[in-house]
């Protein structure tokens, strides 16, 4: 039932073809031998990005609280190895039997990796979306876009109001 | 542009949209709170408690708050149990009557096209009351107990809809005649629903009444448990199972009664999904009043006999559907690459519009299988015909599949 999502994923356009995309050098900051942590930031969306800005990479989850609501993630839709995503943008999908309901690109940049894991194992994402469940990685165009979502105490102050 | 949703409505929405009042196909994981909370001004079951004590997640649904899940257990696995072994269903929500007084069989022969009066006494038969347009206006289980009286079970969701109609059909009807009819409503009777191939055994434990016999769309009253309740063998799942109706004083005991293991409590999600695998229609998305039974694809419920006499409320449609085949049908597809939702549009070949899916999920049971219903245009209804749904904007592959989508399980002795 995945084969839309491998469809995706193969149908990336030529960009897949890689080094001229991915980060150089250039773009490590001076500081980077010494950061290792990567920060979590969250949207409203209930997406979380954990950004590693050595590599000017943030790799996409939904939250806990997201997995829990939707129940049984059955299928995944991914966007294709090269796209270059605009923030706001409906990149995919993931479905449970409940609804479908769709990703949204928390930030600018382009799509540097799929999880190939959850072709086989949708699963994941309801039993570890904050770990291996994770959707894709996103190479930020500009990393003053992932300071302005929320971090964690604010997400969760969200997730409480909302309630 | 609404075509989808973001992750942030998803607990809300999810649930509303498994069975209530779903607009539009997909929604975000965001608005928590309707769904938290929204419970202020809806009306509770007679179970309601019992929910909450079982750890049930309560949702609105129909006006009423009515559980979705129980527990940890998810969708998925609470559709397997029912399709494996046993599960409890809380319908007290819905609308149970009763019709009553001499003419009665021939009051419902004019609300009904079924044909009532060659029904056996104690058997049941799903059908469906009609505007004068030919539209459903509810879809609803119809049990015979003698030519003079009738239990009706309807939707919640249409309620006040229902009750105005019959209340003002009946006036009219009584108008000038002796041999009056009248509504009762059961008001506060619990309504349980127990379903799955384990069902029947279990039941038996707690009864002197032979099951046997009590085929599917047969009724009885039997004691139960030291309880006298009206049991009906059927239900909405496809699979074997009662409809067990209780008096007020007695839901919650025989309830709990009901609840032991093997017998799992499920919610409103595996509700949805057991039913539509079975191919049956939810009011408010499959069918509604701009719907006739025949573009409903439920022919078998207007009677040989009352297509001749054609005497009941919106005959002339129907029968024009009937002769002239309807302007489109309903019909089930299984859907490659990605599951349809509500609302999503279905495209022939030639890349015409040709309707649009009512129900979609991805089948629990049919694991990898997309299953879906809708209506298309009369003359791309055959079985095996290819179209293109449009999920996010991209065509899917379907093929018409014909229902139900997962061989029932009756009981037929």
């Amino acid at each position: 039932m995945l084969s839309a999502f491998r469809l995706a994923a193969r149908s990336s356009p030529l960009l897949r073809s890689g080094a001229g995309i991915r980060p150089t050098l250039k773009t490590l900051p001076l500081r980077s031998s010494v950061r290792t942590v990567a920060t979590k930031r969250f949207t409203k969306e209930h997406e979380l990005l954990s950004f590693d800005d050595a590599t000017s990479v943030g790799r996409l989850h939904i939250t806990e609280h997201a997995a829990e609501s939707l129940g049984d993630v059955v299928f995944v839709e991914l966007p294709a190895v090269g796209r270059e995503i605009e923030k706001g943008e409906s990149i995919g999908a993931v479905e449970s039997v409940k609804a479908a309901s769709d990703i949204y690109a928390p930030v600018s940049g382009t799509i540097t990796k799929i999880n190939e894991a959850l072709n086989d194992r949708a699963g994941l994402m309801s039993s570890a979306p904050e770990g291996d469940g994770w959707l894709c990685e996103i190479e930020v165009k500009d990393p003053s876009e992932v300071e302005s979502l929320l971090d964690e105490e604010a997400y969760k102050t969200f997730c409480e109001e909302d309630h | 542009m609404s075509r989808s949703a973001r992750l942030s409505g998803i607990i809300q929405r999810h649930s509303r949209q498994t069975l209530t009042s779903c607009s539009s196909s997909r929604r975000a994981l965001g608005n928590v709170r309707l769904f938290a909370n929204a419970t202020g001004d809806l009306k509770k079951t007679a179970l309601y408690d019992f929910h909450v004590a079982s750890k049930a997640k309560m949702v609105p649904f129909a006006g009423y708050s009515m559980p979705l899940q129980y527990g940890a257990v998810g969708q998925v696995a609470s559709h397997q149990h029912v399709r494996n072994e046993v599960g409890l269903f809380d319908v007290g929500h819905m609308v149970q009557s009763i019709i009553r007084g001499p003419s009665a069989t021939a009051f419902l022969e004019r609300l009904t096209p079924s044909s009532l009066h060659a029904l056996n006494p104690f058997s049941s038969t799903l059908s469906v009351l009609l505007n004068e347009n030919g539209g459903i206006i509810d879809d609803l289980m119809v049990t015979k107990h003698s030519d003079q009286e009738f239990y009706v079970v309807t939707n919640a969701g249409r309620r006040d809809r229902d009750l105005t109609w019959i209340t003002e059909q009946l006036r009219i009807w009584n108008e000038g005649r002796d041999d009056k009819v009248e509504l009762e409503i059961l008001e506060d009777w619990g309504l349980v629903a127990l379903q799955g191939p384990k069902a029947a055994e279990y039941l038996q434990k707690l009864t002197d009444a032979d099951l046997k016999p009590l085929t599917f769309g047969r009724a009885a009253h039997i004691t139960v448990g030291g309880v006298k309740v009206h049991v009906a063998r059927g239900g909405y799942t496809g699979e074997d199972g009662f409809e067990i109706s209780i008096p007020p004083e007695h839901t919650v005991g025989l309830t709990e009664l009901l609840t032991q293991p093997p017998v799992q409590l499920t919610g409103l999600g595996a509700r949805d999904s057991l039913r539509l695998e079975a191919g049956l229609c939810l009011y408010g998305h499959d069918l509604n009043e701009q719907t006739s039974p025949i573009e409903a694809s439920l022919n078998w419920l207007v009677a040989k006999n009352r297509r001749e006499s054609g005497d009941f409320i919106g005959a002339e449609t129907v029968l024009k559907h009937l002769k002239e085949g309807p302007p489109r049908r309903r019909v089930g597809f299984t859907v490659e690459g990605a599951p349809a939702r509500e609302g999503a549009e279905i495209i022939s070949k030639e890349n015409e519009p040709i309707g649009k899916v009512t129900s979609g999920i991805p089948s629990p049971s049919l694991q990898g299988v997309n299953i879906a219903m809708g209506y298309v245009k009369n003359g791309y209804h055959k079985k095996g015909t290819e179209v293109q749904i449009q999920v996010r904007n991209k065509p899917r592959k379907a093929i018409l599949t014909s229902m139900p989508f997962v061989p029932t399980n009756y009981w037929r002795g």
